[in-house]
């Protein structure tokens, strides 16, 4: 840093004496910055494989600004609930809810927050590529092995300028635990009771009939290879990967096709005051695409635990809401689905809602 | 070294406990693995483990026995030798995904082919598929670890085959071998070893469907494939529990396949 | 003597000679069906390791081709980044495979050419077979499984996820290859070695050091080698232990970033452009299990005995 006095001493007005005033001015700029950089954090998160690439880019986004470092990784939802359980992580993502007896065997409360959507679609592959119509209750007899063939009436019915061979339908499902297989089985478990009682809905099945693949790009690319057969994929592999997929009939009686837009859509419902109660398949939402899916940040409400400083965890919490937020306009760029404006409101109150020693820490809008 | 296992074992006794006491000894004789009702039985992935490594273990047998007599008597030294045994010896650094891309886009297609042609309905993917991706990733440990026992076989007792009027090929069947037969059988034990316990390549293309049957054409499962799918993603502290149960049960699998494979070795040394 | 068996170690000494062929007993015929069988062998020897080879070859060349693309000073040098920016890199999991390598290595080559050691002397007794089961069961236990035990020990120990405990985890999974190759090899070495060391009054350190070890220096590395290109090549058990980082990370206590698993993050994603990078990242996982194969061999050449 310049020294005042030796500046405006030795040289007469003029542009030295700015110059130095400029020096300072900037020197105390960056300072602060420096301060503000000394001050970076680092938090280690864990879970979901879905959301990912899009944390990986909100938390680049958000190094580059606020110069926080995240360390996320996708081990799988599962894997994300255990690390938070376990208290290695600072945060963990998941595709689905912790179901009741996980959040009593945790060692505190655990508040879920909704960052982004996303939607399962049906791929198939036979001759000629058509656009093929689907209803819920014929897919879930497909996975159910109780329709065998493709040219069986039902799925004629509903698909009438579509010349269907006599071929056998092979069923091809998630061999990995994964989230878009918790959410498929979730509509159809809405759709179907005989799925229900049967199968049930989780994110590992027994399934019926059908061949696994593994991961999205497993089932893909068995789907891509074996005529006749009929999978589920996330909606943003089959954007990025431009396959087609069939339109699906929601509870309002729409033909609706699956984008990013019927997925927000779909959570165009009223928000319970428990936000984790909302289950976007089979929505009410008219627009709305039926398979679609929140997906979640889970960490303790009470977060005075292990190392944890109070600025630490405020930084951490100030960055979620940026996530929420203005870290929402990298979603749709990647495939991701944006958060409706109501259910934002809902994650602000759960933001607000984390505690430190039993006071909140976020007061009021950020 | 031994405590060290017999700690592992412990640890894995003991975080399965839940399970045990759960499942109880129907674990092992049902066969339905449902994560949603918490009804978990071992069976089909116990028979898929047993069926993929023995074919595996065949197949990768007459491979690396072919490699290791060649690279050991017949191309020993040399411009091609080195190649062949650093190439060998690359093949166990590729990734256990990368081999099971490459079984997507290369094996899986060539087995669909043969199904198309006998009639069978053409997945592609199977228990065979996998047999044959997984005796390609374990062939490395044979072949390597057999070429170098063949190369220790003392020069003076292939000397005197040959001097006394053995072909070469006498000489490798009857000299070289027997005499490097218990260290290429301990390299067959450690692709063993490496089979039962492969996980992500076969999970690509056995086709992950839990059903027992002797159709080698059609999907099937193994234990190691079902923990490394289902782990990370696992809910739950019995399902957890069981799949680390299940961890145990190939644990004492593997012990037993050991200790019967060694009594039929030192058998048949017995007998020649 | 050794300088006899020099000799007879050159390819001539070992066809058939001509006055062998002469001289052979029995008919004629039954000589020429043995030196036919004789070719056969080898043809079909070679014909087997054919079959063996192109596939592995086909492996290789398929990594490469799809590989090489991605290849680029930038690839090599910086760090990750994330979908939709251009340029990127694995550099922190180039580094982090050589540091998880090193950790590992470093606790079980020497515990596991030790027990290959024991092995190789005392295999029969009761504590000598009780190890080799133990060692032949762990080479079994799936990756994902030593993973848990590693996470179990060390991570739940320590509180967080380090390189350490990705170490421990490889180090357990080294152990199996490195120490069967090395009883195998020593016990190929002819006691007529040991003995004529020990009766020359080598003490048994000096002889296991300067004697036993470089006879089956081959072996030995053989196996090390084997154990080092797994270790590199795997991904679940680092999940739990190690878990991975977006940054260059040299500190052994924190996370570190892994080829293999960056391999099967971008492998398993949506994207295409993150599909083919997976396929660089391959590529150079392979260079660096060579490039180690190349030096190892370089380096304790001068120490081989071959006898």
């Amino acid at each position: 840093m310049p020294r005042e006095g030796a500046n405006s001493c030795c040289i007469e007005g003029g542009v030295p004496v700015k110059v130095s005033r400029l020096l300072l001015a900037g020197a105390l700029a960056v300072s602060v910055a420096g301060i503000g950089f000394a001050q970076s954090f680092e938090f280690v998160g864990a879970g979901a494989t879905f959301p990912a690439p899009l944390y990986l880019k909100m938390f680049d986004q958000y190094a580059k600004e606020f110069g926080v470092k995240v360390n996320y990784q996708a081990i799988g939802s599962g894997g994300g609930q255990a690390q938070l359980k376990g208290r290695t992580v600072d945060f963990g993502a998941s595709d689905v809810i912790m179901t009741a007896k996980d959040l009593a065997d945790a060692p505190a409360e655990i508040v879920h927050i909704p960052t982004v959507a996303g939607a399962v679609v049906l791929v198939s592959n036979l001759p000629g590529n058509p656009q093929l119509r689907f209803t819920g209750d014929i897919i879930a007899d497909i996975f159910l092995g109780k329709i065998k063939n493709w040219n069986d009436p039902r799925i004629a019915g509903i698909n009438p300028d579509v010349k269907f061979p006599n071929m056998n339908i092979t069923v091809v499902h998630r061999s990995d635990g994964s989230g878009t297989t918790g959410v498929f089985s979730d509509y159809l478990s809405k759709i179907s009771d005989e799925w229900k009682t049967k199968v049930g809905s989780g994110t590992s099945l027994s399934w019926p009939v059908g061949i696994g693949g593994k991961g999205n790009p497993g089932v893909a690319g068995l789907v891509k290879q074996l005529p006749g057969s009929f999978g589920y994929v996330e909606l943003i592999y089959a954007l990025q990967n431009n396959m087609s997929y069939a339109l699906l009939k929601n509870k309002s009686g729409n033909w609706i096709k699956a984008s990013l837009a019927t997925t927000s859509t779909a959570a165009n419902v009223p928000v319970p005051e428990d936000v984790t109660k909302l289950s976007l398949t089979n929505t009410d939402a008219p627009e709305g695409y039926p398979i679609s899916t929140f997906t979640w940040l889970i960490l303790y409400k009470e977060q005075n635990y292990g190392n944890h400083q109070k600025a630490k965890v405020e930084a951490l919490l100030k960055m979620i809401w940026w996530m929420t937020h203005d870290g929402q306009k990298y979603a749709e760029p990647l495939s991701y689905a944006t958060l409706p404006a109501p259910v934002v409101k809902k994650a602000e109150a759960i933001l607000k809602s984390i505690t430190f020693d039993g006071k909140p820490l976020l007061e009021g809008g950020m | 070294m031994s405590v060290l296992l017999i700690a592992i074992l412990l640890s894995l006794v003991l975080s399965s406990r839940p399970a045990l006491v759960a499942n109880g000894f129907r674990f092992l004789t049902g066969s339905e693995w449902d994560p949603v009702t918490n009804s978990f039985h071992a069976l089909p992935f116990v028979f898929g483990t047993l069926v993929t490594s023995v074919i595996a273990l065949a197949i990768a047998t007459v491979l690396s026995l072919a490699l290791a007599i060649l690279m050991g008597e017949y191309f020993r030294t040399g411009a091609f030798a080195s190649i062949m045994r650093t190439a060998v010896e690359l093949l166990a650094g590729i990734p256990s995904i990368v081999y099971g891309f490459i079984g997507l886009f290369f094996l899986v297609p060539a087995v669909r082919v043969i199904q198309i042609a006998l009639g069978v309905p053409p997945f592609g993917v199977g228990i065979l598929t996998s047999s044959i991706l997984l005796a390609f990733m374990v062939l490395p440990y044979s072949a390597s670890i057999g070429r170098e026992m063949l190369m220790l076989v003392p020069a003076d007792l292939k000397e005197a085959a040959l001097s006394l009027g053995s072909t070469r090929s006498e000489m490798v069947w009857k000299v070289s071998l027997p005499f490097s037969r218990s260290g290429i059988m301990g390299g067959i034990f450690l692709s063993l070893g490496r089979a039962l316990g492969e996980t992500m390549a076969v999970t690509m293309v056995i086709g992950n469907s839990n059903s027992i049957t002797l159709n080698l054409l059609s999907p099937g499962n193994t234990m190691a494939s079902l923990i490394a799918n289902e782990f990370s993603e696992a809910q739950g502290a019995v399902y957890l529990a069981s799949l680390i149960e299940i961890a145990l049960l190939l644990f004492v699998i593997s012990t037993v396949i050991n200790i019967l494979g060694k009594m039929v070795i030192n058998r048949m040394v017995e007998t020649t | 003597m050794a300088g006899d068996l020099a000799r007879a170690q050159g390819e001539g000494a070992m066809q058939t000679r001509p006055s062998v062929k002469r001289k052979a007993q029995g008919t004629d015929a039954e000589l020429r069906g043995r030196l036919r069988g004789d070719k056969a062998f080898l043809g079909g020897v070679l014909a087997i390791s054919l079959i063996a080879t192109l596939p592995l070859v086909l492996i290789l060349v398929f990594i490469i081709v799809r590989g090489a693309s991605s290849i680029n000073w930038q690839f090599l040098t910086e760090l990750p980044k994330p979908m939709g920016e251009a340029g990127g890199g694995i550099s922190n999991a180039i580094v982090g495979t050589l540091i998880l390598i090193v950790l590992a290595s470093v606790i079980s080559i020497p515990l596991g050419i030790l027990a290959g050691i024991f092995l190789s002397e005392s295999g029969k007794s009761g504590l000598g077979r009780l190890t080799r089961l133990s060692v032949e069961t762990l080479m079994g236990v799936p990756s994902i499984v030593i993973g848990i035990v590693a996470y179990v020990w060390v991570v739940r120990t320590m509180g967080h996820f380090s390189a350490l405990s990705g170490g421990v985890a490889l180090a357990m999974i080294m152990l199996p290859v490195i120490t069967l190759s090395t009883e195998e090899t020593l016990l190929l070495i002819p006691v007529s070695l040991r003995e004529a060391a020990l009766a020359l009054g080598v003490s048994y350190p000096r002889t296991v050091m300067k004697v036993i070890l470089p006879a089956g220096a081959s072996g030995v590395i053989t196996g090390t080698l084997l154990g080092v290109a797994r270790a590199a090549g795997e991904t679940a058990p680092l999940l739990f232990t190690s878990f991975g980082s977006p940054y260059m990370e040299y500190n052994i206590l924190k996370p570190v970033a892994s080829l293999p698993q960056t391999i099967f993050f971008y492998a398993t994603s949506p994207y295409p452009e993150w599909q083919t990078l997976a396929w660089g990242a391959s590529f150079v996982l392979l260079v660096i299990v060579l490039a180690l194969n190349l030096v190892t061999k370089l380096v304790t050449s001068r120490w081989k005995i071959q006898f």
